[in-house]
């Protein structure tokens, strides 16, 4: 199989990642309970996995890293942990529904959320943060990179804007930790929500948030901590403060052994080859007949990410017919990320994604765009 | 059970104050090692440094100097 969905998730991974898994599950105790050597192994592997994505993403501490099974949960916690109604959040067209449907949960609880638009492109208007902003505006949460189009927003500006004007600044980087450069420091972020099982390469179940400092983030879970057990409320001390429950160690094993793989290969060379691959694939396809491409290409970085149509063909044909006749995975339909549809006009067709991890090669890049020729030919055909 | 001795005990809010600790020590080559947290210590994480009686000093200047989070430092026989 030729595998294009590493936007959804990267199924070729570091060999060191399943060694790192399978060692854990044979020889970890449970993180923070007891001192025998199983819980001091668990306790260290998740420690050395928070530095390890301190270092990467710029959080100031390793210790404000705070671990849950995916970015969802990472987005709910930070969303409805720092936001609450009275509130008014800025947000954009491109946000995934991990970021949409706690925003539309908030304001059925009365905040009130705009969202900087999209044009028809799939380019976001800047121009609208400062349009869009009110006195009681408390926050940005937006996208480091569309999962639909690959484009990304410009963070660091996003970051001086919160800054100028007082605001939180929460950002998804589900689809760019890993191949994008984020320093949340530097660019003013002050929560980054990351997935472990995209382009970090690690296992599903891992994923989390970075805190900057003096953050009050009120926990969505409560319950066992391994500490200060008869206190009858959530320990207020990061990471504790929001890692109620036994941590998935395992995962985050994993999750280490993928973070030495990114150290030693180095984010640049990995975004490098996934964004050459990317653009060699749109520069095969974007003039043939009948071929839609969207998104922004003259951007000098985004994500490894290709969307198109072919004439008027249902998304989940051609993907299917991808998968079936030439043995290409592709992810075809709504990808959770509505609004962007419907400023691109895709909302009844939906598109076909197309996305590269580091381990994919030009061969594969080629066979896909010659399996797009022909398929656009067929459709012109009839 | 083993002959009880004065130890310099450090205690911590959180796992990860335990974790930062035990790698300063190692990096800083002082002596030492997580054990479960003694009935006579008062503390938030379950986990606690222990180290030999005359180690105090250069504790609390490891601490001061790595900014690590601890929630005591003590004397106590163990």
């Amino acid at each position: 199989m030729i595998y294009l969905d590493n936007a959804a998730t990267t199924r070729t991974r570091p060999p060191a990642v399943a060694r790192a898994v399978l060692e854990a599950l044979s020889s970890c105790g449970n993180c923070g309970r007891g001192a025998h050597q199983g819980a001091l192994s668990a306790a260290r592997t998740v420690y050395e996995t928070r530095e390890k994505i301190a270092a990467l993403l710029g959080c100031p501490r390793a210790d404000h890293v705070c671990f849950t099974p995916n970015s969802t949960q990472a987005l709910n916690i930070a969303i409805n942990g720092l936001l609450g109604p009275g509130d008014h959040i800025l947000s954009t067209d491109l946000e995934h529904n991990s970021v949409l449907r706690p925003l539309y949960r908030l304001r059925e609880a009365g905040a009130a959320v705009d969202f900087v638009p999209a044009d028809g492109r799939g380019r976001l208007d800047y121009g609208g943060f400062e349009r869009l902003l009110r006195p009681e505006t408390k926050a940005v949460v937006c996208t480091h990179a569309s999962n639909l189009t690959g484009d990304a927003v410009d963070i660091a500006w996003v970051g001086r804007f919160a800054r100028d004007h007082g605001l939180l600044f929460l950002l998804d980087a589900s689809q760019t930790a890993g191949v994008l450069p984020i320093d949340m420091t530097a660019m003013g972020v002050s929560v980054v929500c990351f997935t472990g099982h995209k382009s970090l390469m690690g296992p599903q179940g891992t994923g989390g948030l970075c805190l900057r400092e003096s953050l009050e983030v009120r926990p969505f879970a409560v319950g066992g901590t391994g500490v200060q057990s008869y206190s009858e409320t959530q320990p207020a001390d990061y990471p504790t403060r929001l890692e109620a429950g036994t941590l998935n160690v395992h995962g985050l094993a994993g999750l280490s052994a993928a973070l030495d793989f990114l150290s030693e290969t180095g984010i640049e060379t990995i975004r490098a080859h996934e964004d050459a691959l990317a653009r060699r694939f749109y520069e095969a396809v974007r003039d043939l007949p009948g071929v839609t491409v969207y998104g922004d290409f003259t951007a000098p970085l985004r994500a490894p990410i290709v969307a198109l149509n072919i004439a008027g063909c249902d998304s989940a044909e051609v993907s299917d017919e991808l998968a079936e006749r030439f043995d290409i995975a592709t992810r075809p339909g709504a990808h959770c990320a509505p609004r962007l549809h419907r400023a691109l006009g895709t909302e009844d067709q939906g598109a076909v994604r197309f996305s590269w991890s580091c381990f994919n090669t030009e061969a594969e890049t080629d066979a896909a765009a010659a399996a797009v020729r022909v398929l656009a030919r067929e459709a012109a055909e009839g | 059970m083993r002959q009880k001795a004065e130890k310099c005990v450090v205690t911590f809010r959180t796992t990860a104050g335990a974790m930062a600790m035990e790698r300063a020590c190692k990096a800083a080559g002082l002596p030492g090692r997580l054990i479960p947290v003694p009935r006579s210590v008062t503390a938030g994480c379950g986990l606690c440094w222990a180290a030999p009686p005359d180690g105090r000093e250069a504790l609390e200047e490891l601490v001061m100097k790595k900014h690590l989070d601890v929630d005591g430092i003590y004397a106590i026989i163990l």
